[in-house]
C-alpha cells in the first residue's frame, strides 16, 4: 500500500456515499431540507476552496456570486419560465463570466487588497439587489418566490426527496470535477501560483490566465450552489446574501480545511448546524444565545489558524495515518515509522 | 443650492468620521502591512462601552476619556494575545484571524448589550458653532473633534520621542531594534492607538448611525474606500481620502444613484482606485524585491 491512510479514506468515502444515498429514504421533511442545504453549502465551499485554499486568492465576498446564481436562476425560472435544469446551468455560466471579469482587476490587487475589494462587494450586495432600478427583474426588497420543481412522475419521489437527490447529484459531480481538477496539471499550477508566484511564472505558467479562470470556476461553483438554494428555499430576497453569508463560507473552508475538498463536507455541516443549534438554545436561554454562532465562529477561526491550519480534514487525515501505521506490524515499515509508532503508543491496543 | 451645501456639510462631518477610522487602519497597516478587518467591530464595542458608562450616570466627556483609555489598553492586549502569534503567518491567516476577532466583538456586544438599536447621545446640542442651517450641532461638533484628533495624532508622531520611535519601528524594524527600540512594543502601542482612535470614530458615528452591533459595517467600508483612495500607507492620504469619500458618497447618494445604494459608491471607489492607481493618490508605489 503506497499510502497508509488511503484505504481508510476510500472506506470513509464509500460510507459517506451510501449514507447520502440512503438518507432521502430514511429521513423526511425538514431533515431532508437540511440535508439539501448541507450539500448546497458544500458546493459553495468547494468553489471557494478552489480559489482561496488552492490558489491563495482571498475572497470575502463569495456570497455575491452565490446571490448572482440564486437571482439568475430565480429570474430565469419566474420571468422566462425556464425549467430549473436549464435555469441553474445558465445562471452559473453568468456567474463564471462575472467571476472571470472580477478576476481581472483582482490580478492587480494582491492578497490583502483582494480581500478588501471582495469584502466591499459582500457588504454592498444586498443594497445592489434591492436597487429600485432593477426591481422589475429582482422584485426589489420583496424578492422573488419560486415554485418548487415537481419530481418526474416515473420516479415516484416526493418533491423533498427529488430536490435532495438533485443537490446530491450536483454535489457529487462537482466534487468529482474539482478533485480531477486539483489532482492534475491545473491543480499543481494553481498551488504553485499560491506558494511561489514568481517561480511558477518562470516555469511557464500563465499566472494571469490561471488566476482569472480559477476565479471564474470558483464563482461558477458558488453560482450552482446559489441556484440550487433558490429552488430549495423557494424564495430569494436581498437580505439573505449579506456579509454574513460570505463570512460563513470563509468559516466553512477554514474549519473544514483549507485546500481540502473532502473538508468541504465538514465545513458545510458546521455552518449549517451551528446556527441551527444556537436557534434551539435561544428558546431555552433567551436572546443571549443569538450571539453564540458568531462567538463560536470567531473563536474557532482563530484557534484553527493557531493550532490546526489544515482544519478538520487535516486532523482527520493525520489521525487516519497514525491509526493505520500503528495497526500494521513494524517489520513491514522502514525505520522512519518507528517514531510514529512511539508516538502512537498511547492509544495503541 | 442650500440642499447641495447641506449635503456637502453633512458629507464633511461623516467624512471626518471615515477619516479617523481610515487613520486607525493606516496606523496598523504602516507597522504590519495588514488591514485590520476587525477595526469596525472594535470601535463598535468601544462605543457600547461608552454608552454603558453614560447609562450608569457618567457625564459624556468623562465616559469619552475613559473609553479612549480603555480602548487603548484593549488594543494593546489584543495585539499581545491574539495578533502577535501570527506575526509571521501568511496574509490569509492574518485576514482570517481579523475576521475571527470581528465575529467575537460582534457577538460579545450582542450578548452583553443586546441586538436592539439604541440611540446614542451627542455632547453637542443646540445651535452649531458654525455652518448653522447647513448642519446639525452634532455634525459641526464632530468636525471639530475630527480636527482635534488629527492634530493630536500629528503632534504625537512629529514631536514626541515615542512617536519617533514608532515611526522608526514601522519603517525599518531591524535598524530600530539595533538602536534599542523595542519594536514589538511599538507594534502593540500602534494597535492600542488604532483602537483608541477608532473608538473616537465610533462615538462620533453613533449619534448618526445609531448604536447596534452592526453599526460600523458601512462606516468601515467607507473608511476602507478612503484609505485606499488616499493611499493606505499614507496617514495624510487616508484622512484626505476619508473626507473626500464622505462628501462624494453623500452627493452621489443624493443626486445620482439614490441613498439606498450608497454603499455601492464605496465599492465602486475601491475597485476603481485599485484598478487605475493601486497605490492611491498619496501612497508610495510598492516595489518588491524578488
Amino acid at each position: 500500500m503506497a499510502e497508509p491512510g488511503r484505504a481508510l479514506g476510500v472506506l470513509v468515502a464509500i460510507a459517506v456515499g451510501v449514507f447520502a444515498l440512503a438518507f432521502p429514504f430514511a429521513a423526511s421533511g425538514y431533515h431532508l431540507y437540511q440535508g439539501a442545504q448541507v450539500l448546497i453549502l458544500m458546493i459553495a465551499l468547494i468553489g471557494l476552496n478552489l480559489l482561496t485554499g488552492f490558489n491563495g486568492q482571498i475572497s470575502l465576498g463569495h456570497g455575491a456570486f452565490f446571490a448572482i446564481g440564486s437571482y439568475g436562476a430565480a429570474i430565469l425560472m419566474v420571468k422566462a419560465g425556464l425549467p430549473f435544469w436549464a435555469a441553474i446551468p445558465l445562471a452559473s455560466v453568468v456567474c463564471f463570466i462575472a467571476g472571470f471579469l472580477f478576476g481581472f482587476p483582482a490580478l492587480r490587487f494582491g492578497g490583502l487588497y483582494l480581500a478588501l475589494a471582495t469584502f466591499a462587494l459582500a457588504v454592498a450586495t444586498p443594497q445592489i439587489l434591492s436597487y429600485n432600478g432593477i426591481d422589475a427583474l429582482t422584485g426589489g426588497s420583496q424578492g422573488l418566490t419560486i415554485a418548487k420543481p415537481a419530481p418526474p412522475v416515473w420516479t415516484g419521489l416526493n418533491s423533498d426527496q427529488w430536490l435532495y437527490l438533485v443537490c446530491l447529484a450536483s454535489a457529487g459531480a462537482l466534487y468529482w470535477a474539482a478533485r480531477n481538477l486539483v489532482r492534475g496539471r491545473v491543480g499543481r499550477a494553481l498551488i504553485a501560483i499560491r506558494d511561489q508566484p514568481i517561480a511558477a511564472e518562470t516555469m511557464g505558467i500563465n499566472a494571469a490566465l490561471y488566476k482569472t479562470t480559477c476565479f471564474g470556476v470558483s464563482a461558477l461553483y458558488a453560482g450552482v450552489a446559489g441556484g440550487l438554494s433558490a429552488i430549495a428555499v423557494g424564495f430569494v430576497s436581498p437580505e439573505s446574501f449579506g456579509l454574513a453569508l460570505s463570512l460563513a463560507f470563509l468559516v466553512g473552508i477554514v474549519v473544514g480545511g483549507l485546500a481540502s475538498l473532502g473538508g468541504a463536507l465538514f465545513g458545510a455541516l458546521f455552518i449549517e448546524f451551528v446556527p441551527n443549534i444556537a436557534d434551539q438554545l435561544t428558546v431555552s436561554f433567551g436572546e443571549g444565545a443569538k450571539a453564540l454562532p458568531g462567538a463560536i465562529y470567531g473563536v474557532l477561526l482563530i484557534l484553527v489558524m493557531a493550532a490546526m491550519p489544515t482544519g478538520v480534514a487535516g486532523v482527520a487525515q493525520a489521525a487516519a495515518r497514525a491509526l493505520m501505521s500503528s495497526w500494521r506490524p513494524s517489520h513491514e515499515k522502514g525505520g522512519v515509522n518507528v517514531a510514529a509508532n512511539c508516538q502512537g503508543k498511547g492509544e495503541a491496543p | 443650492m442650500g440642499e447641495f451645501l447641506h449635503q456637502v456639510a453633512s458629507g464633511l462631518a461623516l467624512g471626518g468620521v471615515y477619516a479617523i477610522m481610515a487613520l486607525a487602519l493606516v496606523m496598523i497597516y504602516q507597522a504590519t502591512q495588514l488591514i485590520n478587518f476587525a477595526q469596525g467591530e472594535m470601535a463598535m464595542f468601544s462605543t457600547y462601552f461608552a454608552w454603558k458608562l453614560m447609562d450608569s450616570g457618567w457625564p459624556y466627556w468623562g465616559a469619552f476619556a475613559v473609553t479612549i483609555v480603555a480602548s487603548f489598553i484593549g488594543g494593546v492586549l489584543i495585539e499581545r494575545l491574539v495578533v502577535r502569534p501570527f506575526a509571521n503567518a501568511p496574509v490569509l491567516a492574518s485576514v482570517i484571524v481579523f475576521i475571527g476577532l470581528a465575529f467575537i466583538f460582534n457577538s460579545l456586544a450582542g450578548w452583553l448589550y443586546g441586538y436592539s438599536v439604541t440611540s446614542f447621545d451627542s455632547p453637542f446640542t443646540g445651535r452649531p458653532w458654525f455652518g448653522a442651517g447647513y448642519m446639525s450641532a452634532h455634525e459641526a461638533g464632530s468636525i471639530v473633534v475630527t480636527l482635534c484628533v488629527l492634530a493630536l495624532v500629528y503632534a504625537f508622531f512629529r514631536f514626541t520621542p515615542l512617536g519617533l520611535a514608532m515611526r522608526a519601528a514601522a519603517q525599518n524594524p531591524v535598524s530600530s531594534r539595533l538602536v534599542g527600540i523595542r519594536v514589538g512594543w511599538m507594534l502593540a502601542i500602534g494597535w492600542g492607538l488604532a483602537a483608541a482612535i477608532g473608538s473616537v470614530a465610533g462615538m462620533m458615528a453613533a449619534p448618526i448611525v445609531y448604536l447596534d452591533p452592526n453599526m460600523m459595517g458601512g462606516v468601515l467600508l467607507y473608511a476602507f474606500a478612503g484609505a485606499v483612495l488616499g493611499g493606505v500607507d499614507s496617514p495624510f492620504g487616508a484622512v484626505f481620502g476619508g473626507i473626500v469619500v464622505g462628501v462624494l458618497g453623500n452627493l452621489v447618494g443624493a443626486y445620482v444613484v439614490g441613498d439606498e445604494v450608497k454603499l455601492s459608491v464605496a465599492l465602486a471607489i475601491i475597485i476603481a482606485v485599485l484598478v487605475w492607481r493601486p497605490s492611491g493618490l498619496f501612497g508610495r508605489k510598492l516595489v518588491a524585491r524578488v
